[in-house]
């Protein structure tokens, strides 16, 4: 499959990207690549320039500042995953990262490039969202809770680019996903954590946008166990539906992702 | 036209290419390196397993020009002095294949695990190979092939 006609640009640094995005015309960055070029595959996407961020150095870091971890957009998964400082301080955050597609594409995928594009079945918004994460660009900083807009629709302007993103060290966090077989993205897929701000339950793949579980959080607020999901039944109405799964049968993996999740949080404390 | 250049199998090479150009596209069509495979296009098979800059990436899924500059390791690169590459020669002993259409893929995703994971035991080397499908399923000889590969290359098979 080859994708439509664009030019190919590659950034050098912020400064760089910033320039060349702004004498371009339908432009897109591109980091990793790991969705944005299966989507212009299939002409999903045809943007008329691509520009290169994922040679930019100094957007790619891991650093633990106080009571958080700092995340540059361009860091791969791969490195996310192995990192000791995400490994010591957010477990589950690694293992979300090392569960991401498969080796290969963890060798390319990105942070960034990942709440960026906000696929309905990514697995990063659901950490940002859960954690409650500030995402920095290069005009403003935007929290979690008004960052994801829909299906792949975020509150990022044309040619704002993310920089980092700070994770807030939880007490307890878990992830479990369900993934398709084939394309290992998640048909259900949820992030639990418990921090200073409360609990925090949001759940990717099942719906056209990660989105949060208030009913399980004022269960699992009141007490941090599998069996206080119990009787929780989630509404398939807005659930995805298509030739993987039901809305119905998504349902109920949310619930199931949801007490996995719960119980790994609680088997790293 | 644009010019890609980068390092493939220690040569440096240089061809046209539109910036739309797939690397896979660009390794097979250009360079005449048929070798990898496209197997399902989509990102998802991993017949079209090549390294660039020591790791494995699916080459259907990164852009020619993206791999201006750098160095590119392709089933046609690991064998040595006519020698089959360790973990080829794992893969004939232990019959890691059917048809063998997956084969490049699977021995360059083998290449770049061991680099990654020397210690490999089964059920790690069924979770590493997520990304790579032998549509003939012959996994059980292909895992065997990997743990023995494993093996030769940690006693310092050349």
């Amino acid at each position: 499959m080859i994708p439509y006609k664009f030019d190919y640009h590659r950034a050098k640094s912020v400064a760089d990207a910033e320039r060349l995005f702004a004498t371009a015309n339908d432009a897109k960055f591109l980091a990793g690549g790991q969705t944005l070029i299966p989507a212009m595959k299939q002409r999903l996407a045809s943007p008329a320039q691509l520009i290169d961020i994922s040679m930019i150095g100094e957007l790619s870091f891991i650093e633990l500042r106080g009571e958080t971890i700092v995340v540059g957009a361009g860091t791969r998964h791969e490195a996310v995953a192995n990192s000791d400082v995400v490994r010591r301080h957010i477990p589950a955050l690694a293992e979300l990262a090392e569960r991401i597609g498969d080796p290969a594409v963890r060798h390319l995928g990105t942070l960034g490039g990942s709440l960026a594009n906000n696929d309905p079945a990514a697995d990063y918004p659901a950490a940002a969202l859960a954690l409650a994460v500030s995402i920095r660009t290069n005009r403003r900083v935007i929290e979690a809770e008004e960052f994801f807009a829909g299906m792949f629709l975020t509150a990022l302007e044309a040619g704002e680019l993310i920089l980092d993103v700070t994770f807030p060290v939880a007490e307890l966090a878990g992830y479990a996903k369900f993934p398709n077989p084939a394309s290992r993205y998640a048909l259900a897929g949820v992030f639990v954590a418990k921090t200073v701000r409360g609990v925090r339950v949001a759940v990717t793949g099942a719906a056209p946008a990660v989105f949060r579980q208030p009913a399980m959080e004022a269960a699992l607020g009141r007490s941090f166990r599998s069996d206080a999901l119990d009787g929780i039944a989630v509404q398939s109405t807005d659930l995805n539906s298509d030739l993987h799964a039901s809305a119905e049968y998504r349902a109920h993996l949310v619930t199931v992702m949801a007490k996995r999740a719960v119980a790994a949080a609680l088997a790293k404390h | 036209m644009p010019v890609v250049k980068m390092t493939v199998n220690g040569k440096p090479v240089s061809a046209e290419a539109e910036d739309r150009t797939l690397l896979v596209y660009f390794l097979r069509e250009q360079l005449q390196l048929t070798g990898t495979h496209i197997g399902c296009d989509t990102s998802q098979c991993g017949a079209c397993v090549v390294h660039v800059n020591g790791r494995a990436v699916k080459s259907c899924t990164m852009f020619a020009p993206q791999a201006d500059g750098a160095e590119v390791l392709t089933i046609e690169g690991v064998a040595k002095d006519g020698k089959l590459h360790p973990v080829q020669e794992a893969f004939r002993e232990n019959h890691g294949l059917q048809c063998g259409f997956c084969t490049p893929g699977m021995i360059m995703t083998t290449i770049d695990m061991i680099r990654r994971k020397p210690q490999l035991d089964r059920a790690t080397i069924r979770a590493e190979l997520e990304g790579n499908i032998c549509r003939c399923t012959g996994y059980h000889n292909i895992v065997s092939a990997i743990e023995d590969a494993a093996r030769r290359v940690a006693g310092g098979a050349p």
